[in-house]
């Protein structure tokens, strides 16, 4: 059971080319909307969800994104609380829930967003 | 060394950090033994366990420290007897300590008067966790209370009832006013109409007879024979030290209680020390936490062989009961001969202030304040200190100094030996060692002294220590605005110039380090606009903007955004207003007008705003910059053109400098309004620039705002001629924008400017700096290059693009947005 949760569905989400350099964008893959981000001086790029915890806004893909000693960040547009791109954590606030994050792939100029199976389930 | 502590309250608790920070932790065996179940916990915030404060998260420190330390912690478990002789102290649990050096920490225990009845259901103690629990339990059945005792902590009872929901709550207090040992019967009397207010009565000089009551409590009997019937009754009228194990054990103790302890904190056995609220210092008994912390101080640092007396401590306390502020420092009871008095008393706002000063004028002696305490810190440190007077002592009772004269304007003048942090006893002298030894930021301060970690009471005060400390070393206090640029934002704005920056990456590139953040990356555009106006979204700039500018809108509840098209001093033609209500229409927004003579439209999805932008820019619109920290509004009044008392046309004018100054980017919005006479219709007193018509020409007031703090705008020049005014205009803004830190107002930004009014007048008007012509120049340039934003968009294609919630499927709206009805339009749904 554990081993087929752990699974991990690579779904295309767009060109590289249509994400903004270190900006977001907004990707939806079934019901679910997932913010994904690209950061261009380091060419990184990260996902998360949408849903900004705080207020359960449709968010954080519209979020300032910047870094904080090296670990990168996204700032929700509404009341700016900072989350971990790495780990979606909270950074401004250690009482707010934390963020799915989502893995990312890039190959020839198109990106991929890795999901887990039961989500590719329940979403497709 | 083995030294067993009895007692663990805030003062045992403290005295354990003490002496364990100064000695090594292998060289000392400490054993703690409290009678209560819980580890020390602080007792001074008892009342916030009423406003759901958990018994764990009021603790000093968990079990697990006390382990971490290696201290043994024996709580619930009473000792019973000391044996001198032998050095061994019995607990009741059987258990049998040696020790070296023993302290006694074991505090107070209510004060009960002798009042026939005590013993009856539904009378308690205001002490202890246990306490309140009880309290809380029999409050279930009661409505009505009474607390016995109108002091300090009788008044901290009083809350505990209003918070348990009893309503119709009494205080009684054996002497003519409350709080007889802080203040005077004045403060008492606006204080009791203050608690009025809050439900709270309030009945002095009453002595009770006996309690009533068969099993259960039923009221009180006064002596003057009159009767109070009351449900539940808290008595909390006094402390009485516990003093009974010390006495059992021969300690010399006072007539009335309490241990007798030298200088030292020793007692008559001079390997057995007593600490706190059980400790008898020159035939006085402390009931406060700070003195008690000194005495842990004292002690731990007699035990670690270092060179330390207690000699008395200051009573001046503050705080809020009720949410009242009440404060009493220095000696507030001078006889009147000896001093004179000034007080201020404000009775609609519930403000009594007091303060005794020497009969030469030149020394403070004490005082009292009621209502409003913010000057207490620098009157407490000008009594401790003997600091000399102003000229005008009644200043210092003007409550708080304007936000931004001179930082620590006061703290300099005080003496290291200054205490500022009386809880955790750290004096000036220490902060700025601190400071010295690169503790630079009051968080670090905080951590390495403790000061401001108890009360907070002094964080402005070590704030200002720290500016002042390193302003004094010759640093310079590097204002920088984030980790990833070591430059204040007018170094900024100068490197860019110079270099003739571009790009936030560029910046990067050239002045910064790692990837920039929500604070400077809005700061830097915010420069990057102000100084080439190039269009905000080009060049790669477009993420660099804060998420409003981002968007040419401003962000709204749900995650649809409002528009607002520029309406030059508010005013439109019949064909335009039909314009805003067809777009409004075709695309479902909620209108509303705004405060600056502007309509707003509510509503609207990301993907629809350049489709309704389209439609306004057709109709002659313009974008009106309310996303953005730059020009909003010049607000007008109709003025001469249909006015009866209009002296000159301040629409025209308005429009004039609205179309003037609109894109104009700078560190905050900027807001600015023109009236046609002084009956001031437009407001212009409180916008960042305002003119006002004159007989003569015009008036220009700068640096206003509303808000949170409002402030008045100060005249800058009188009776100018249109052109003049505007050129005093364009180098007030210029020289704003280049020198003010980021989100600063302008008033603010006035406020902390040296040299004040005075100096900007110098600027402006005298031209001071040379810098007249050059700044008149800027600004025409950016006159000069202004486009409207949204027309840019429009007609672009790449940068409509943007405009859409879901990159993979750009037609689709955010599925989860969601409106409801109100008087006939629409609203943001709820957020949870």
């Amino acid at each position: 059971m554990s081993i087929s949760s752990t699974t991990i569905h690579w779904f295309l989400a767009c060109k590289a080319s249509d994400v903004p350099h270190n900006g977001g964008v907004c990707v939806k893959y079934g019901e679910e909307q997932i913010a994904l981000f690209y950061f261009a001086r380091k060419d990184q790029w990260y996902a998360t969800q949408n849903l900004c915890p705080h207020r359960k806004q449709m968010a954080l893909s519209r979020g300032m994104t910047g870094t904080v000693k090296d670990e990168p960040k996204v700032a929700c547009p509404f009341h700016k609380k900072t989350f971990s791109l790495l780990d979606g954590r909270c950074l401004s606030d250690e009482g707010e829930c934390a963020l799915t994050v989502y893995p990312v792939r890039v190959t020839d100029g198109l990106v991929y967003i890795g999901v887990s199976e039961e989500t590719a389930m329940v979403a497709v | 060394m083995k030294i067993v502590v009895i007692g663990n309250g805030m003062v045992g608790y403290k005295f354990c950090e003490k002496l364990l920070a100064k000695s090594a932790k292998t060289s000392v065996e400490l054993v703690v033994f409290g009678e209560e179940p819980r580890p020390a916990y602080d007792r001074v915030h008892l009342t916030s366990w009423f406003e759901g404060k958990t018994g764990d998260e009021l603790l000093m420190a968990s079990t697990e420290w006390y382990a971490q330390q290696g201290i043994r912690l024996h709580l619930a478990d009473p000792v019973t007897a000391i044996d001198r002789e032998k050095k061994t102290v019995q607990a009741h649990s059987g258990i049998l300590e040696t020790y070296d050096y023993l302290v006694l920490a074991t505090g107070s225990a209510a004060f009960v008067p002798p009042i026939p009845g005590v013993e009856k259901k539904g009378v308690f103690l205001y002490r202890t966790i246990e306490d309140l629990e009880m309290m809380t339990a029999y409050a279930l059945h009661a409505r009505t209370g009474t607390v016995i005792g109108g002091g300090l902590l009788g008044l901290e009872a009083a809350k505990a009832l209003l918070d348990l929901g009893m309503t119709n709550i009494h205080v009684v207090e054996f002497a003519p006013r409350l709080m007889p040992r802080q203040i005077d019967d004045k403060g008492s009397l606006l204080l009791q109409e203050k608690l009025g207010q809050l439900g709270l009565k309030v009945l002095t000089s009453k002595n009770t007879k006996k309690i009533t009551g068969e099993d259960h409590i039923t009221g009180l009997q006064f002596t003057d024979d009159t009767f109070l019937k009351t449900d539940m009754l808290v008595i909390s009228a006094g402390i009485k030290p516990r003093d009974e194990l010390a006495k059992a054990a021969g300690l010399e103790t006072g007539p009335r209680g309490g241990i007798v302890v030298n200088d030292q904190l020793q007692t008559s056995d001079s390997s057995i020390y007593a600490i706190g609220e059980c400790a008898l210092y020159q035939n006085m008994i402390y009931g406060l936490v700070a003195p008690g912390y000194e005495m842990a101080e004292v002690v731990a640092a007699h035990l670690s062989s270092e060179i330390k007396a207690f000699t008395g401590f200051d009573m001046s306390t503050r705080l809020k009961l009720v949410g009242v502020e009440v404060a009493s420092f220095g000696d507030p009871f001078s006889p009147a001969g000896n001093c004179h008095s000034i007080v201020f008393e404000d009775r609609l706002k519930g403000i009594y202030k007091r303060i005794d000063i020497t009969p030469d004028g030149q020394q403070l002696l004490g005082g009292i304040l009621i209502g409003e305490a913010s000057a207490y810190n620098m009157l407490l440190q000008t009594v401790k200190n003997k600091l000399a007077l102003p000229p005008d002592p009644a200043t210092l009772l003007m409550g708080p100094p304007k936000e931004g004269t001179p930082a620590g304007a006061g703290v300099d003048a005080l003496p290291d030996e200054a205490l500022i942090c009386s809880c955790e006893s750290v004096s000036k002298g220490a902060i700025c060692e601190a400071v010295t030894a690169g503790h630079e930021s009051f968080d670090e301060i905080k951590k390495c002294t403790k000061a401001g970690t108890c009360c907070g009471g002094c964080a402005p005060m070590v704030k200002d220590i720290i500016a002042t400390t390193l302003k004094s070393q010759g640093k310079y206090i590097r204002n920088v605005i984030c980790e990833h640029f070591t430059y204040s934002r007018q170094e900024m704005l100068d490197l860019i110039r110079i270099k003739s920056l571009r790009s936030f990456d560029e910046v990067l590139d050239h002045y910064g380090q790692g990837d920039g953040c929500e604070i400077c990356k809005p700061a830097v555009a915010s420069i990057l606009a102000s100084l080439w106006n190039d269009m905000i979204l080009a060049k790669g700039n477009d993420t660099a903007q804060d998420s409003n500018d981002r968007y040419l809108a401003n962000i709204q509840k749900g995650g649809t955004y409002s528009v607002v098209p520029r309406i030059p001093g508010g005013e439109i033609t019949p064909e335009k207003l039909i314009a805003i209500g067809e777009v409004a229409q075709k695309y479902n927004l909620y209108t509303k007008i705004t405060g600056g003579q502007r309509i707003d439209l509510f509503g609207a999805h990301l993907s629809d705003l350049p489709l309704i932008w389209k439609e306004l820019i057709d109709a002659g619109f313009e974008s009106g910059h309310a996303y953005g920290k730059a020009l909003r509004t010049v607000k007008s009044c109709v003025g001469s053109t249909w006015c009866r008392f209009g002296l000159h046309d301040s629409v025209s004018y308005a429009i004039r400098i609205e179309e003037r100054y609109r894109g104009l980017r700078a560190p905050h919005k900027i807001k600015s309004a023109v009236s046609g006479c002084i009956r001031e219709c437009a407001e212009a007193q409180s916008k960042d620039f305002g003119i006002i018509a004159t007989e003569k020409g015009w008036n220009l007031y700068v640096c206003g705002n509303g808000g949170s703090k409002p402030q008045h705008a100060v005249l800058l020049a009188a009776d100018l001629d249109s052109e003049t005014c505007i050129r005093y205009i364009d180098r007030f803004l210029m020289f704003y924008i280049k020198t003010a830190d980021p989100l600063t107002r302008t008033a603010t930004w006035l406020n902390k400017l040296d040299g004040g009014i005075d100096y900007l007048r110098n600027v402006v008007v005298q031209d001071s700096l040379g810098i007249g012509a050059q700044l008149e120049g800027e600004m025409q340039a950016l006159v000069d290059s202004y486009k409207c934003e949204w027309r840019e968009v429009v007609e672009n294609p790449e940068l409509r693009r943007r405009f859409s919630h879901f990159i993979n499927s750009p037609e689709e709206k955010d599925p989860t947005v969601k409106f409801e009805t109100l008087r006939n339009q629409k609203k943001a749904a709820e957020w949870k």
